[in-house]
């Protein structure tokens, strides 16, 4: 599904990223981990063609993303901030989304699960974050595309949404579906990627299962795993 | 009284019975003007039938009237001079006279008179011609109602329209000048009147006179000529609701006024002229009531300008009101109004509360350095036009309008 | 793109900003047609505002729209669009919806005026072409600088200066060099240094109608040629679509360029 080569980032000085190798196969949830500031969203971004990396290549389902943009209409992403034009009011939003990629229905049963029916006229500047992220997420869910990228998804969502979310994550992957999530949620994490990468310092420090993650570091829970990581790379 | 008055009559009755009546036609006995002159006597009217006369050289020496039926045309063929009139009481009327002969060392004319007095000419159309007509060292006579249209393209190859040498006591009326050297051109004349006439399209100057004085110019137009009008070495002249328009050019003016002293400038209107008004060695002159509209410069002042007054005048967007080239002013400007004053009338009695500086910094600067003009109404030439305006250095400072009009002036 | 422009010119379209200008030029418009009722001072007035505030508004509109958008641009971004087409229709969006503030701010007073029946229409048909060039040159200004700078202050600062630059700093210096070199054939020179800032272009396409009788005063030939005929006319036209184009293009590759 996506394959990364040696890939490097410099944002001035600062070398985020510092040669990545990673390939996602097909069908899934893969969670990119790693603490602040350590190239995750980097990472994404590179994928979506957001940033341009300085050395490396990226293919995105066997097509090498500098050459042309076409293959972003097979990735549905959810930014981080989810921060809209404060005048568009929220049916607007999806109309325009709707518009400038492509028609859909799914909205509507999105719209439903997320129970924003009364906010559907009310201009984005009014809502409230997690409002705002629910919106975020129907307008990334309701393309069909292979592949999902969520960035920190779980970003103001009440419990019930929470669940929701995690329902609607779980049944993209029943269809086949990759995804690519980045989350400081551990207990999230744990509960719905099949597979995890750990970036640290601007290079894949682990990928793998959660399982091989606790028998490498010796911890009996995922929390204390990726803990332990992080102070011995730092002791 | 009674008497007398028979008397008179007798005379006029007995007069205008021997005043004959010569008709001139290609089938008539008599066929030529030349021929018509010779047998005309004093007094006798020629009346002339429409066609063409191939003739120059028509002397007209006896008080006689010549009328033409129908504008009949005079071809000079280019020869030469084509009427010249040497007695007093000669009236030339309704003529179409053309092509007049070309001579850099004569300048022949469709029509000049000579030492002669009381003379009409009028209703004439001149085409083709180097002089038009040409008036010298004759006194009162008329000069009404012609059409000269000239088609001169260099200076020094072409004549005036009108001209008048040492000639007194003329008056120059409704007549039409274009395309010709100077339009109107008086040199040592003196009380002549000058009225509606239109002066246009003329390779140098629409107007032009000088050592003339005690002159009346009224009405007229001067439009787009060369360099528009030139006034010199006049006295006493009186200008009156005359139009000056359109003389664009680097030498170009409504008006050039050089050495005139004791004028009176008044209900003129100076129109999208590069300058209005250019004033040289001039004073004693009264400007008032004029409109100053879209020109270049309003007034350009050249120096020794004494005691001349701008009274009730209108400035409308010219690019420059008043320009000066020295820091010394002795002229007075009172109660003009001004379209770039941007003062307050607290009181409302129409006249603005801040007396207003029609004379720019910028001008300066331009006089100095002409390229600077593209800078004209840049945020930057106003700053320091403000600047110069808040305390005066390079111009004069009591050149002020203390009483700016807050409405167009009216009259 | 043009679905971009779309939504760019309706979302400023209901900024209160957009309402601000649009009212500004109203009341401007009024001001100067009816307190004052003489419609060429009107045109010089406008042309003064036209030169000054054009400029400095698209500046800072262009500047204040792409930081306040971006997060916008950042849902636009992951969407399969071409980059440039979502930075171009944003540009578009914003001169577009300047210009129109402009065009209906100013043309409604002038036409209740009576415009139509009036001369002075070309007067005021060059002033809006000229206002809508300046938008369109500005904003694109802006959005190079803003482009250029994540940092919001140092963007406005940036924003700021040029406008400062242009306006007044520029005829300052040139203004300057004309003296200093006086004694040189200056009508090149002088019609160069006009052509490199478009505001003192505009200001020249303006001169060309209102002041054209004192420019014709000057002697030089290249002045009289470029003053005298449609010369200087078309020449300052293509000038200022070259204005335009340079920055736009600078758009289109700065932002294929650009992390976000």
């Amino acid at each position: 599904m996506v394959s990364i080569q040696n890939l490097h980032k410099k944002f001035g000085k600062n070398q985020v990223l510092k040669g990545v190798d990673l390939s996602i196969n097909d069908g899934g949830i893969f969670a990119v981990l790693g603490p602040n500031g350590s190239g995750k969203t980097t990472l994404i971004k590179s994928v979506l063609g957001m940033v341009i990396p300085n050395k490396g290549n990226i293919e995105v389902l066997g097509n090498n993303i500098k050459k042309n943009s076409d293959y972003r209409h097979k990735i549905d992403y959810l930014p981080q901030i989810a921060n809209f034009p404060s005048n568009l009011k929220v049916k607007e939003l999806i109309k325009m989304i709707k518009d400038l990629r492509k028609n859909t229905n799914e909205d509507e049963r999105l719209i439903k699960l997320f129970k924003l029916e009364p906010f559907l006229d009310k201009k984005l500047g009014n809502l409230s974050g997690g409002t705002k992220q629910k919106v975020n997420i129907v307008l990334t869910f309701m393309f069909d595309s292979p592949l999902i990228i969520l960035d920190e998804p779980t970003t103001g969502l009440d419990p019930i949404s929470l669940i929701r979310l995690k329902d609607l994550i779980q049944a993209e992957k029943t269809k086949g579906k990759t995804i690519l999530i980045t989350s400081h949620i551990m207990s999230f994490v744990e509960e719905v990627s099949d597979e995890i990468v750990f970036l640290l310092e601007g290079k894949i420090y682990f990928k793998g299962t959660i399982q091989d993650l606790k028998t490498k570091t010796k911890q009996p829970d995922f929390e204390h795993a990726i803990a332990s990581i992080l102070s011995n790379n730092h002791a | 009284m009674n008497k007398f008055i028979v008397f008179l009559l007798v005379i006029l009755l007995t007069h205008t019975s021997y005043a004959q009546n010569i008709e001139v036609c290609k089938t008539c006995p008599t066929s030529t003007i030349k021929e018509a002159i010779t047998k005309a006597k004093d007094f006798d009217t020629i009346t002339i039938k429409k066609g063409t006369y191939k003739e120059y050289n028509i002397i007209i020496n006896k008080p006689i009237t010549i009328v033409g039926e129908n504008y009949p045309v005079i071809d000079g063929e280019l020869k030469g001079e084509i009427i010249t009139i040497t007695s007093d009481n000669v009236t030339v009327d309704g003529l179409f006279i053309i092509n007049v002969g070309t001579s850099y060392t004569e300048d022949y004319a469709a029509i000049r008179v000579r030492k002669s007095k009381n003379f009409v000419i009028q209703n004439l159309v001149l085409e083709k011609l180097f002089f038009g007509i040409y008036i010298e060292k004759s006194n009162y006579g008329k000069v009404y109602h012609n059409k000269i249209i000239g088609d001169a393209v260099e200076e020094y190859n072409s004549g005036n329209g009108i001209q008048l040498w040492y000639s007194n006591y003329i008056e120059i009326e409704h007549n039409y000048v274009e395309h010709v050297r100077d339009g109107i051109y008086l040199e040592f004349s003196d009380n002549c009147l000058i009225k509606n006439n239109v002066s246009a399209e003329n390779l140098r100057y629409g107007l032009h006179f000088m050592f003339s004085n005690d002159d009346i110019y009224q009405d007229n137009t001067f439009e787009n000529n060369g360099a528009g009008v030139a006034v010199m070495f006049s006295k006493k002249i009186k200008m009156l609701n005359n139009t000056f328009k359109e003389n664009w050019g680097t030498a170009s003016y409504g008006m050039l006024l050089k050495e005139i002293n004791d004028a009176e400038i008044i209900g003129n209107t100076f129109q999208e002229n590069t300058i209005g008004i250019n004033i040289e060695g001039s004073n004693r002159i009264t400007y008032k009531n004029n409109n100053f509209i879209n020109n270049g410069w309003a007034v350009k002042v050249r120096g020794a300008c004494y005691t001349n007054s701008f009274l009730e005048n209108n400035f409308l967007y010219n690019s420059f009101d008043i320009s000066y080239n020295s820091k010394v002013n002795d002229n007075v400007f009172d109660r003009n109004y001004w379209s770039n004053y941007t003062g307050y009338d607290l009181n409302k009695d129409g006249i603005g509360d801040v007396p207003y500086r029609p004379v720019k910094l910028f001008s300066y600067i331009v006089n100095r350095t002409p390229e600077t003009i593209i800078l004209l109404r840049s945020l930057f030439i106003d700053i320091i036009d403000f600047s110069e305006k808040v305390s005066p250095v390079f111009t004069p400072d009591n050149l002020l309008d203390n009483n700016p009009l807050t409405k167009k002036a009216t009259w | 793109m043009l679905k971009i422009l779309k939504y760019s010119f309706y979302d400023l379209m209901r900024s209160r900003w957009s309402y601000v200008y649009f009212a500004f030029y109203l009341l401007l418009g009024i001001v100067l047609l009816f307190l004052n009722n003489d419609l060429s001072k009107a045109v010089i007035t406008l042309m003064n505002v036209i030169i000054v505030l054009v400029p400095l508004i698209g500046t800072i509109f262009g500047v204040m729209y792409y930081y306040n958008s971006k997060e916008f641009t950042e849902l636009l971004l992951a969407q399969p669009l071409k980059r440039s087409s979502i930075f171009l229709g944003q540009y578009l969006g914003v001169a577009l919806s300047l210009s129109m503030s402009l065009i209906l701010g100013l043309g409604i007073p002038f036409v209740f005026y009576g415009l139509f029946k009036s001369a002075a229409i070309w007067d005021f048909s060059l002033l809006l072409i000229t206002g809508i060039f300046l938008t369109l040159i500005f904003t694109a200004l802006a959005f190079n600088i803003a482009l250029s700078n994540e940092n919001k202050i140092k963007g406005f600062g940036y924003a700021i200066l040029l406008w400062l630059f242009l306006a007044i700093i520029y005829d300052g210096i040139f203004l300057m060099t004309l003296i200093m070199f006086e004694d040189y054939p200056l009508d090149k020179v002088s019609l160069i240094g006009t052509m490199l800032n478009p505001i003192d272009l505009s200001r020249t396409l303006i001169l060309l109608k209102l002041d054209i009788s004192a420019l014709l005063g000057y002697t030089g030939a290249v002045f009289k040629q470029f003053f005298g005929t449609s010369f200087g006319l078309i020449v300052s036209f293509s000038v200022l679509v070259i204005w335009v184009l340079l920055p736009v293009w600078r758009i289109s590759v700065k932002s294929k360029k650009k992390d976000f």
